[in-house]
Order: C-alpha cells, then sequence, then structure tokens
C-alpha cells in the first residue's frame, strides 16, 4: 500500500472471502483477499479503472463511488463488506457512446484540466445533488428547519470532499449548477 | 496490511462474544478511520467484526422528549433527522461540521465517538507514541504540536480528540449505551472518556471488546437554543483548530442554564463546567461570557505551538453565546 508497510502476503483461505455484488446493473462475484479495497476490486479485478487512487486514504474523493446509491470513498471500504450490496462507478453513469447531462455540462463548462479527479466529481456531484432533493441540510446551511436552496457556497461546501489540483473548482462549480438547474 | 479474518455477526451477542474469545480482533463500523489507521500500519487486528449490519440502526424519539440513537446510524443520516433540527440544532451542526460527504454516508455513530486522534506521530509508525506503543515516548511533546492540547495533557501524551459529534454530545449530557460479556449497561458520556495520565493507550473507560449499541439523548428543551461553532484552518473538510458546542437558556436576560463543551484542546471533549458555573444565574454579556472561557481555561498549559488556542477558544466562546442570546 502506499503511504504504508509492505503488504504481508497470504494464500490462507481464513483471510479471504467470496463476494458477490453489483456493479453498474451487473451481478458479479469475486473471491478476494480480504484487505482488498473497493477501489482495487473495481480497477483490478473487475478492470474499472473509472475509479481513480489518489491518496487512498479517503482525503482526496478521486475514488468517489455510489454505494446502495450513497456516495463513499471506495478507497475506505473494504469489498468484502459490501456483498449483496450494489455499486455505481462513473463507467454507470451512462452508456458507452452518450453522456450524462452533468457529463456533459463537465464538457460545456470545461470542467478539469487533467481529468484525474472527474469520475469522483462526478459520482459526488450525482450523490450529493439526491441529497439536496431528500432536503439534507449542509454545514453552511442558514435554516435547518427549511430545505436547502442549491447556491454556489452550498455545492462548494458539498462538493469539499472532491479535490481539483487543476483548481478547475470554478467550472466544477458552474457545470453542477447548471446540470442541477436544468428543466 | 496484516492479513486478517472477517466476520459479520448475527447480532449483538455474537459480536461480543466473538471479540472477548480473540485478543487482536476489532469491531468494524464505517471504517473511515479504522480502514486508514490499517493501512497506516497503525492498528492492526487479525479479524474484523463488522457491527454495521446489525439492527442498531434506528433513531427513537422516547416519550420523556428525549432521543435514542442507534450505533449504527450514519453520521449523515442523523443530521438529516427533522427531530434532530429541530430539538438538537448543536447535534445537526457538530455533525455536519465534520469530514465530507462522502465520509459522513460511512461513519457511523458510535464509531465516530471511539475514533483515534489524529496526531501525526499516532499516524506514524516511525515516530515514538505512547498511545500507539506504550513506552515508547511521545514525540509530539516537544514536536510540531500546533494540532495537540492544552488541557489535561500528560508527560506521556498530548493528543487531542477529534471527534466534533461528541463535543456535541458531552454538551447534551449524552448517555451511551455498551454492551459487554455482562449485558448491557449505561455509561454517561462525561465517564466514557479517560485523560491520558500514564495511560494515553486507554482512551475509554470502556473493557476491549464492549460494543456501544445506542447514544440516547436527554429531553432538553432550552437545546433548540443551541450551536456548534468549528473553527479549522480551511473552509470545510478538515479538523478543528478549535470548536464549541453550546446550549443557552435565558430568563430575560439572566442565564437560567447553559451548557457549554470543547474540541480540539484535550484528549476528551471538554464539557466546560467552570464556565457554565460563571455564567448560571448572571446577566448574559460578551465580556461574562469571556470571563467565563477565561475561568474555564485558568489551568491550560499550551505547547510551543498552540497558545493560539486560548484566544481562539476564549473568542468562540463569545461569539456563539452572544449569538445564541440575540437569537
Amino acid at each position: 500500500m502506499r503511504g504504508g508497510p509492505e503488504n504481508e502476503t497470504t494464500t490462507d483461505e481464513r483471510h479471504s472471502s467470496r463476494v458477490a455484488f453489483e456493479v453498474n446493473g451487473d451481478r458479479r462475484e469475486l473471491t478476494l483477499d480480504n484487505r482488498t479495497t473497493l477501489l482495487d476490486a473495481l480497477r483490478e479485478h473487475l478492470g474499472l479503472t473509472g475509479a481513480k487512487k489518489g491518496c487512498d486514504h479517503g482525503q482526496c474523493g478521486s475514488c468517489t463511488v455510489l454505494l446502495d446509491g450513497r456516495r463513499a470513498k471506495s478507497c475506505l471500504v473494504f469489498t468484502v463488506t459490501v456483498d449483496g450490496r450494489s455499486v455505481l462507478t462513473v463507467e454507470g453513469l451512462a452508456g458507452p457512446d452518450d453522456l450524462s447531462p452533468m457529463q456533459a455540462a463537465f464538457v460545456a463548462h470545461d470542467a478539469f484540466q487533467c481529468g484525474y479527479c472527474t469520475p469522483g466529481q462526478l459520482c459526488s456531484a450525482r450523490g450529493m445533488l439526491d441529497e439536496v432533493a431528500r432536503g439534507w441540510p449542509s454545514a453552511v446551511t442558514e435554516d435547518l428547519d427549511s430545505p436547502p436552496e442549491l447556491t454556489d457556497a452550498e455545492i462548494r461546501e458539498r462538493m469539499a470532499g472532491n479535490l481539483c489540483r487543476c483548481a478547475a473548482y470554478p467550472h466544477i462549480v458552474a457545470a453542477i449548477r447548471e446540470t442541477a438547474t436544468a428543466p | 496490511m496484516r492479513p486478517f479474518r472477517y466476520h459479520r455477526p448475527a447480532d449483538v451477542a455474537d459480536a461480543v462474544a466473538v471479540l472477548a474469545g480473540e485478543p487482536h480482533a476489532a469491531y468494524l463500523g464505517g471504517g473511515t478511520n479504522l480502514v486508514d489507521l490499517m493501512k497506516l500500519g497503525v492498528q492492526r487486528p487479525e479479524l474484523l467484526v463488522d457491527v454495521t449490519r446489525l439492527p442498531l440502526d434506528a433513531v427513537q424519539e422516547l416519550p420523556d422528549g428525549g432521543l435514542r440513537i442507534g450505533a449504527t446510524v450514519r453520521n449523515s443520516d442523523l443530521a438529516a433527522r427533522p427531530a434532530v433540527r429541530r430539538d438538537y440544532p448543536v447535534l445537526a451542526r457538530a455533525l455536519l461540521a465534520a469530514a465530507s460527504g462522502q465520509l459522513r454516508n460511512l461513519a457511523t455513530t458510535g464509531g465516530n465517538l471511539l475514533q483515534r486522534t489524529r496526531c501525526v506521530y499516532f499516524q506514524d509508525t516511525g515516530k515514538a507514541c505512547n498511545k500507539r506503543d506504550p513506552g515508547s515516548g511521545c514525540a509530539a511533546l516537544h514536536g510540531q504540536n500546533r494540532d495537540l492540547a492544552v488541557l489535561d495533557w500528560s508527560e506521556q501524551c498530548v493528543a487531542t480528540h477529534p471527534s466534533d459529534l461528541a463535543v456535541a454530545l458531552a454538551a447534551l449530557d449524552a448517555v451511551v449505551e455498551v454492551h459487554d460479556a455482562d449485558g448491557a449497561r449505561d455509561v454517561p458520556l462525561a465517564a466514557l472518556y479517560r485523560s491520558p495520565g500514564t495511560h494515553p493507550e486507554r482512551e475509554t473507560t470502556l473493557a476491549r471488546g464492549t460494543l456501544i449499541t445506542a447514544v440516547r439523548l436527554p429531553a432538553l428543551p432550552a437545546a433548540r437554543r443551541s450551536a456548534y461553532l468549528k473553527v479549522r484552518d480551511r473552509a470545510s473538510f478538515a479538523f478543528a483548530a478549535g470548536s464549541v458546542a453550546a446550549v443557552l437558556d435565558l430568563d430575560g436576560d439572566v442565564v437560567r442554564d447553559v451548557r457549554l463543551a470543547y474540541g480540539a484542546v484535550a484528549h476528551r471533549p471538554w464539557r466546560a463546567y467552570r464556565a457554565e458555573e460563571e455564567l448560571r444565574g448572571r446577566p448574559f454579556s460578551p465580556e461574562l461570557a469571556a470571563r467565563a472561557a477565561d475561568a474555564e481555561l485558568a489551568e491550560a498549559r499550551p505547547l510551543r505551538h498552540n497558545g493560539f488556542k486560548l484566544p481562539l477558544t476564549r473568542a468562540i466562546t463569545v461569539r456563539v453565546l452572544t449569538e445564541l442570546a440575540s437569537s
């Protein structure tokens, strides 16, 4: 693991588990070392390299996926814990030949430079808009008793878990705002 | 990372029994802290007992007006509950001021209370740390200690408790429901955490293997006027440089009741009883709030790099109480 001691190897089946879960609508079954994070399972075992490994410590957000519809950092989730659950990655946001409205807005607003954080931004934004639709407040919501209004300040606070080292933040906010307010 | 076995317990009794029989086992909640510490080599469990699917995810409004929060309720769900937003805004605000949306979706109530310090020396296995490796020393005491304790630290450990939730719960006189080999019992939050003393590796008064099953909030109508103020080095997604949870009950301009707790100053969430004593029964003014904070911090011993926490904690005390008094 980056930033930590080397993995100790194991071939012991006591330290492995059979895991079945849904990824982008397809049922997948894997036998994995219990140490395998969801991020590593997606990238190294399922060939889904959309979710990115940035810090691998839950700080940068580039590994964000939707777990049972809720945004989560896949680098902090052991795959063995998602048995029976459903995962949506950036690959599942739209078909192979089209873009989701959020993806199209990111293109239209030039909401990235290198693009490494973009899959995490897209999944996080999708989960974030669902949270707003459910009426969840944020740290910058003034009135806890009223449904939140999606101001730019709200978007910034709610997207604080996704870093962009190219600092495309103003364009990311614009793309999310456009998606949220689209008819 | 050390290889580990994984167990999904059938019920609370099974979880507790399995832990009791395994010297190197740990409960796994949301994993937002434990998984990271395992990657860093700071925690090396041989068995994880995943408690997130136990039926501990309910939030119940109690007949006496209190609230019972299951240990596996996620931080984001708890902050969004209408009863929390209405009756305990200090709790909603503390939750929302913590971590990021993705982490709050994973983090559980019980796990939040038992998270480990973010002292960088604790998290670095190449450094001396009595909390991680008892007897090895404390590299933080004379190291970069800007983020560390000003109150109640010892020569062995100057770490702070990182939770925002716990600070709000300290102000609300929460009671923690736990389960161990002897069955279920209650532990007041005020009695849950320890001072570091000569055993900083022991952070709580819970015996190894004890499982938190719920947190109970007593009815406190005054908490409808409550707030959490957190100051950090950036606007969002950072641990506190200072924080204060406050409940203020005024009779005219006289302080009928007040609850204050501080974060980022000590090894545990710091209930400010002395400050409360200064405030109670007196006409509220910002000057009184400042005197109350000074009384609380009179015995503070700042380290080389964190003297700023004293004026900071004083300032946020004045601000949060003054805002509550005028709301």
